[in-house]
């Protein structure tokens, strides 16, 4: 299928296909588009760059999730703007560490897979459903994450149904896990993590919550190679995006540039971050 | 075995065009017309299940008249068609005159070939250009010919009553509320210029828009509840146009 009309040519699924599931249906009429359609052989990992943290953390409004811009090949940085959270649909977001090439794809695919659903059906997955959906698809990666081709997203979104935000994540054979008040995926999701437990209250605002998921992502570069921190000669700075009731938005560049100025300001005077109280 | 009677070709053709025609005619109507900021479309539905308006594709929309399991067959294959060639290539790749011709083709087999019975559908392809004079509507009918209108489409019965009272009160430019009260006045009217029209509420009328100054890459919308009732009413349109409200109408239905 290598010519452009072999790949919209009208077969009788265009039809009769039974499913809202737009994999489902590419997988019947055009395999070779799919992400899974990779020949999977070893040493391929080493042939696309890694994306590294990605940081997710509720507030009673909603979820924020945020991403260094760093992507690496071994010891080279390949990328240092490269984007790895993305709005999935109007009121979810989907985050991506692992193999680039491929993750970036899933995501495109993900983001059309629930679109398709929702103009097929005429109305829109729950978030679980979404969440679901995207471990199906993980699922269908695991040939090519046995050949170190591992992509491990982070999903969250604002439940409609139950008027909160709410964080699912993945692992490499597409076992889905929700996740509560914040979470962390990635080469330095440990780091991240760690700053996050000390750093995260429940009462958060926006505001905050794009705060904290910030002085995480600093935290994991600051102790990871492989995460980025912010550029303060280019301006390239985290990526953070939010989940509400209103729909998924990305805070804006101003905000970011504001939030990372005070975090500067604040990391001069004392280099390791926010302390916590003792007891 | 008995001998098949000779059909000539032109009567069996005249009889299959009778066949979709008298199909079609049983349905109510369609209005599909350009306004100020985009493409409107009002379709007489009464059911809230069933849609006659749909979305296709970021600034595509599909209406139709007729069979419903036929156009419906129709506007899933239009998604997925969409959907795939965006997902090939790119989003910009996927235009309205592509699945114009798309369905041309299929409806125009269909209805030449002796097996299948024709399709009883009427359908409009609309799509928003990057401007105003950019804006499209194709108008497919039953045996895949395609008309490219110019400011307005109506399908359905009763169709060349409706028109009349559309293209009395069309201009250039309308604004949402008066394209949407000029709609239903002429879906309303379709006993013709000598009955009284009869009366559309909101649980009558399907609603939507392709949307031009929407800030997502998805265009269309469908207005509907108290939306639709202060827009027939004269009333500007409540603000807070997002895709959260309306998601949140449609969980709520």
């Amino acid at each position: 299928m290598s010519d452009g009309r072999q790949v919209v040519e009208l077969t009788s699924e265009f039809f009769r296909f039974g499913s809202s599931s737009f994999t489902e249906f590419v997988s019947r009429v055009a395999p070779d588009v799919l992400p899974s359609s990779r020949a999977a052989s070893a040493g391929i990992a080493d042939l696309t760059p890694h994306g590294t943290t990605i940081v997710a953390a509720t507030f009673p409004g909603g979820v924020v999730v945020a991403g260094d811009r760093r992507a690496t090949m071994g010891n080279i940085i390949a990328q240092r703007d490269i984007e790895k959270v993305f709005a999935a649909d109007e009121f979810s977001i989907i985050g991506i560490a692992g193999a680039a090439g491929i993750a970036v794809e899933l995501v495109g695919l993900f983001q059309v897979e629930l679109e398709h659903y929702e103009k097929i059906e005429g109305a829109p997955l729950s978030l679980v459903g979404k969440a679901n959906r995207l471990a199906t698809m993980i699922r269908l990666n695991l040939g090519l994450a046995m050949q170190g081709l591992v992509v491990v997203p982070l999903f969250a979104g604002w439940d409609e149904a139950s008027g909160e935000g709410r964080i699912f994540s993945y692992d490499a054979t597409g076992g889905r896990y929700e996740e509560h008040a914040y979470f962390s995926v990635g080469s330095g999701s440990v780091f991240a993590r760690g700053s996050l437990k000390k750093l995260y209250r429940p009462d958060f605002d926006l505001n905050e919550a794009a705060m904290a998921v910030i002085q995480a992502l600093y935290d994991a570069a600051d102790d990871d190679s492989a995460t980025g921190g912010p550029d303060l000669t280019r301006k390239i700075f985290p990526v953070v995006l939010a989940a509400t009731g209103d729909g998924v938005q990305r805070i804006s560049d101003e905000q970011t540039t504001d939030l990372i100025a005070e975090l500067m300001a604040s990391r001069t005077e004392r280099p390791d971050g926010p302390g916590a109280p003792l007891a | 075995m008995s001998m098949p009677f000779y059909v000539a070709p032109e009567q069996q053709m005249k009889d299959r065009a009778d066949y979709a025609r008298k199909g079609i005619a049983r349905g109510r109507s369609v209005v599909v017309l350009h306004f100020a900021d985009g493409i409107l479309f009002v379709a007489e539905n009464r059911s809230q299940a069933l849609h006659k308006v749909s979305e296709i594709y970021d600034r595509i929309a599909f209406a139709a008249v007729g069979r419903y399991n036929e156009f419906e067959n129709l506007r899933q294959l239009g998604i997925r068609y969409a959907d795939l060639r965006g997902y090939s290539y790119d989003r910009t790749d996927v235009t309205g005159r592509g699945l114009a011709n798309t369905y041309a083709q299929i409806l125009g087999t269909i209805f030449s070939s002796g097996g299948d019975k024709p399709y009883e559908v009427e359908i409009v392809v609309a799509e928003l250009g990057a401007e105003p004079g950019l804006d499209q509507i194709y108008r497919l009918t039953y045996d895949g010919s395609v008309a490219d209108e110019a400011n307005f489409a109506v399908m359905g019965g009763s169709a060349d009553v409706i028109a009349e009272v559309v293209s009395r009160g069309f201009s250039l430019g309308l604004n949402l509320a008066d394209a949407a009260q000029l709609a239903v006045q002429a879906l309303s009217s379709d006993g013709g210029p000598n009955a009284a029209p009869r009366v559309l509420g909101v649980e009558a009328l399907e609603v939507a828009v392709l949307d031009r100054n929407r800030a997502m890459p998805r265009k269309f919308r469908r207005i509907k509840g108290d939306r639709l009732a202060s827009l027939l009413a004269d009333g500007p349109e409540p603000p807070g146009d997002n895709g959260g409200e309306e998601r949140r109408q449609k969980s709520a239905t």
